[in-house]
């Protein structure tokens, strides 16, 4: 561990966690991890997928309970008026913090009630080591949802909690409706209390909007403006900006901080390092199911990937282009060739994209940018099969593929990594060998009847030259970090004998290190002669990985850049014409949008909302 | 390394609750940990000690050809759920089945294997209407086989003009025993549930039914057609049908046009008793067919207590839900 306490920001200690430990069968999840959130502060929460976070957050929402080690929590009202109950302890630990020895050697034994006032106000003097123990901290025990709710912990993940049919108030207050004299559903207040809280999140839609009709980004505000509602001392955020695009991303940053300086003490999970000193204070890093250093948010970049992983990541992007040494054969004929693609939208004039034309050779990686909404996933999808297309071809080895057959894309030799890995990349309850082996389940099949034992050899091959981590091939999907569910995916299309792999943002949500193991293999598979078109919005990742980049803006291919030319600010550039240079009102709209990109961060724009064709959601 | 991967070490680690041990605790555990199994163990060993005539070798015999309609209809209706739809026609095409092969052989004088063949071929044909329904027309499989149940009704009724029509005698051996002592229906349900085991583990349409049942959009992706497949699975399950009702009305010597009305709901029933999950990617030929058992034994042991026949529909609602409470506890202790 690292010292902690000189210097740190936010006010008293809200919640520590001591040397919890947690075990399933056959596993040790956390071996020791501790942790200490104060009020009106951003605590990091970093680590590779599969480092403990999320069993972590899930002790401290009452989903999992620890085998040792203890949670304590502030004992005082919350930090907003309109009063929070006071938390309900289990019954032991109210005596035992008061009488027990605390295991930290600066211990101050437990003061009851009386201790509330004064601490509020001595507390930054006290700020230095061991100073920050706050004698209202109690012990408890969370069991349950509610017993978390009930301490003023709520918890926003990444799967959204919220009933589409319902409207943005009634999911607000689901289970907590604001009732009349007559036990009826109190509308009036309900959507009244619901407006506010959509104006301290500063989203901008009625609160009698149908939640299914909202995008991905106004979704995680409902779920903000649901927490506030809960009035929530300690707020934790599962990686709340990995799908909202940059605008979105800084609309969030504002309503955290104004959070924080309202007290509330938050704990943010995020996988992009720069969102760490933009937003943070402290950093607490987990490793292998321990916490392995406390640092201030200031540490650089680099450091803290050495935390995570343990090891110094010395190449990022380990892309090996084929170019100086050995050029001698010039680029073969296109393995893949788009010609004319175009597919009309809802809209007359309004095309989904239109007059796509690019080839793909073996051996290069190809990198398709754009915006989010620029048609980008919509074009892979058409060129696989999965979606029809109004015009145009689609050749391999010049050899024309019908449309809408995925079959015909695959025998021809195209793969696809869909951009949602768990809704359309896996079967998640079937095991990994029925994941690896799907794609080449007609091969494997013989006069009717499945060779299993060739599946099984195959699909053990893979996961063995994927570095799959998993206790074995049975294990069903579901169970996999997400790293690795993304190895699988791929290990399909290995296994299906793909020549040309198109990659759908394929390092979306993946851990520094599982992503530059995915970056070796994308050389891996350049080097014996495939071909991988890389659909990404991680514009260093494009920059970094791609021979050639190809932009798209508005569903049109906006040009292409060799390696040399493509730099962040070329690409963006490009991702900002409007097409055919005839400017409409909604482009100033979305340029203004994606300046910001270019500035703050490039990884947070994305493919899924398909909706924010018109730019951000958020207001 | 990582903990999410190790926790899948857990789930494998079948029923394995995390939580504390009492002696309460040891009984209920047993129960989880063995599932549907564990259930007609139980169940039998109940039956055993509450009547002396349960255990005897006819008396075991006569579960099963009490089961094996059941079962047959069952292991087809497995595979429509595994890929997580569901099939409400097959009692219904299990009597119109039975009334063609009949009225073909003694109304149309063909001969009785021609007859046998249309039989499941009208299976496979009602199959693959409620299948292009489902995945054609985008119908719901409940609405598309729901109409289908009374399609297929109707159908029986018109042919045979609503009277029982006689069975051919010598499809109606399908309804005796061999030896004397061993039931042609119970061996046909041997039969049909290897062959469903078979197509379920170790065919491509099995494992198909596997990948659709689990992620539609992932198996299309990975170059299923998921359509077609979808027209395999419900003819299928036609087919299963027809040969229930096949057996059903040589058990009987005729064929009723009311024949197998209900049985879907037993049929489904046996399927999640069995272990399936209604929402598709799980289910086992093995697990059906204990399904099939259970129900079986319960009604044949309710009889020799003399419990009226109400009471029984009591006892066998009872079991159902139990059977698959015990079953979504045991998945939650997985998880």
């Amino acid at each position: 561990m690292t010292g902690v306490n000189d210097d740190v920001p936010g006010g008293r200690e809200l919640l520590r966690v001591e040397g919890v430990t947690k075990s399933f069968p056959g596993v040790r999840a956390l071996d020791g991890v501790d942790l200490s959130l104060r009020t009106g502060e951003v605590h990091v929460l970093l680590g590779e997928n599969g480092a403990g976070k999320s069993t972590l957050i899930k002790m401290l929402s009452g989903a999992h309970r620890p085998d040792g080690g203890r949670i304590l929590v502030d004992g005082r009202p919350g930090p907003k008026p309109g009063g929070q109950p006071t938390p309900r302890t289990s019954g032991q630990s109210d005596p035992k913090t008061g009488g027990q020895p605390d295991p930290k050697p600066n211990t101050r034994p437990g003061i009851q009630d009386g201790a509330y006032e004064r601490e509020g106000r001595g507390e930054r003097e006290g700020g230095a080591e061991g100073g920050g123990e706050s004698a209202a901290l109690r012990e408890v025990q969370i069991r349950s949802a509610q017993d978390a709710e009930r301490l003023g912990i709520a918890t926003i993940y990444q799967e959204f909690n919220l009933v589409p049919g319902l409207t943005v108030a009634e999911n607000i207050f689901l289970g907590r409706q604001p009732r009349t004299a007559l036990g009826l559903v109190d509308k009036k207040t309900m959507y009244a209390r619901a407006a506010e809280l959509l104006a301290r999140v500063r989203l901008d839609v009625s609160p009698r909007t149908p939640v299914g009709e909202l995008g991905i980004a106004r979704l995680q505000m409902v779920e903000i403006a649901k927490a506030l509602s809960l009035e929530a001392r300690v707020l934790i955020m599962d990686e709340p900006t990995a799908v909202l695009t940059s605008e979105e991303v800084e609309t969030l940053f504002t309503i955290v901080r104004e959070l924080r300086d309202a007290g509330v003490g938050i704990i943010f999970i995020t996988h992009h390092l720069e969102e760490i000193g933009a937003l943070g204070d402290r950093v607490t890093v987990l490793r292998d199911g321990r916490s392995v250093a406390e640092v201030p948010a200031s540490t650089d970049e680099d450091e803290l990937i050495r935390l995570m992983v343990g090891r110094d990541i010395t190449e990022q992007y380990p892309r090996r282009r084929p170019d100086e040494p050995d050029e001698p054969e010039e680029p073969g004929a296109p393995l893949l060739r788009v010609r004319g693609l175009t597919r009309n939208g809802a809209v007359a004039g309004v095309p989904v994209f239109a007059d796509i034309d690019f080839e793909v050779r073996a051996g290069e990686v190809v990198g398709l940018a754009g915006l989010v909404g620029a048609g980008r996933t919509e074009v892979a999808r058409a060129v696989f099969g999965v979606d029809r297309y109004d015009a145009g071809t689609v050749e391999i080895d010049g050899a024309q593929l019908a449309r809408g057959d995925v079959r015909a894309a695959m025998r021809a030799g195209l793969g696809l990594v869909p951009e949602d890995r768990k809704g359309q990349g896996l079967v998640l309850d079937a095991s990994l060998q029925d994941n690896l082996t799907l794609a080449r389940l007609d091969r494997d099949t013989r006069g009717g009847l499945v060779d299993r034992s060739a599946q099984r050899r195959s699909a053990a091959a893979v996961a063995e030259q994927l570095k799959v981590r998993m206790s074995g091939l049975a294990q069903p999907a579901r169970t996999l970090s997400g790293g690795n569910q993304q190895k699988l995916v791929i290990g399909k299309w290995l296994l299906a004998d793909t020549r040309l792999l198109i990659l759908d943002e394929p390092t979306r949500g993946i851990d520094v290190g599982a992503k530059v193991e995915i970056y070796q293999l994308i050389n891996e598979l350049t080097a014996s002669g495939r071909a991988v078109l890389m659909i990404s919005s991680d514009l260093p990742e494009v920059l970094g990985m791609s021979d050639r980049v190809l932009v798209m803006s508005q569903g049109r291919l906006a040009g292409e850049l060799s390696a040399d030319e493509a730099t962040q600010d070329a690409v963006m550039e490009l991702a900002l014409q409007p097409p055919g240079g005839n400017p409409t009102s909604s482009d100033s709209n979305t340029s203004s949008d994606t300046h910001t990109s270019t500035d703050t961060n490039t990884n947070t724009s994305n493919d899924a909302n398909e909706s924010a064709m018109e730019g951000s959601d958020v207001r | 390394m990582s903990a999410e991967v190790k926790t899948g070490a857990a789930a494998e680690a079948v029923g394995r609750a995390p939580d504390g041990d009492g002696p309460g605790q040891w009984f209920s555990r047993a129960v989880l940990r063995n599932g549907p199994l564990g259930g007609l163990i139980a169940l039998v060993v109940v039956m055993a000690v509450l009547s002396r005539d349960f255990l005897n070798g006819q008396n075991l015999l006569n579960v099963g050809v009490q089961a094996s309609v059941t079962a047959i209809l069952a292991f087809g209706v497995t595979f429509v759920i595994v890929s997580a739809g569901i099939d409400l026609s097959v009692g219904s095409v299990a009597g119109l089945s039975a009334i063609v092969v009949a009225w073909a052989a003694t109304d149309q004088g063909l001969p009785v294997w021609t007859a046998v063949l249309l039989g499941l071929a009208v299976g496979a044909a009602a199959g693959l209407v409620s299948g292009a329904l489902v995945a054609y027309g985008k119908l719901p499989a409940f609405i598309a086989t729901l109409a289908m149940l009374s399609v297929g009704r109707g159908l029986a009724l018109v042919i045979s003009g609503g009277s029982p029509v006689p069975f051919p005698a010598s499809v109606s051996r399908l309804g005796d025993t061999l030896g004397g002592w061993l039931p042609v229906p119970v061996l046909v349900m041997i039969a049909m549930g290897l062959i469903a085991a078979l197509i379920l583990a170790r065919t491509y349409a099995g494992r198909a039914m596997f990948a659709i049942g689990g992620n539609e959009e992932a198996a299309r992706l990975s170059g299923i057609h998921v359509k077609r497949r979808k027209l395999v699975i419900y003819a299928l399950s036609g087919v299963f049908a027809a040969v229930a009702g096949i057996v059903l009305a040589a058990r009987l010597t005729s064929a009723q046009p009311q024949a197998a009305t209900g049985y879907e709901l037993d049929a489904i029933a046996a399927v999640v008793i069995g272990g399936a999950s209604l929402s598709g990617g799980s289910g086992k030929a093995s697990g059906t067919l204990i399904g099939a058992l259970i129900l079986a034994v319960l009604r044949n042991g309710l009889n020799l207590l003399s419990v009226s026949a109400f009471w029984q529909q009591v006892a066998t609602g009872l079991v159902i839900a139990l059977a698959v409470l015990l079953d979504t506890l045991r998945r939650r202790s997985v998880r």
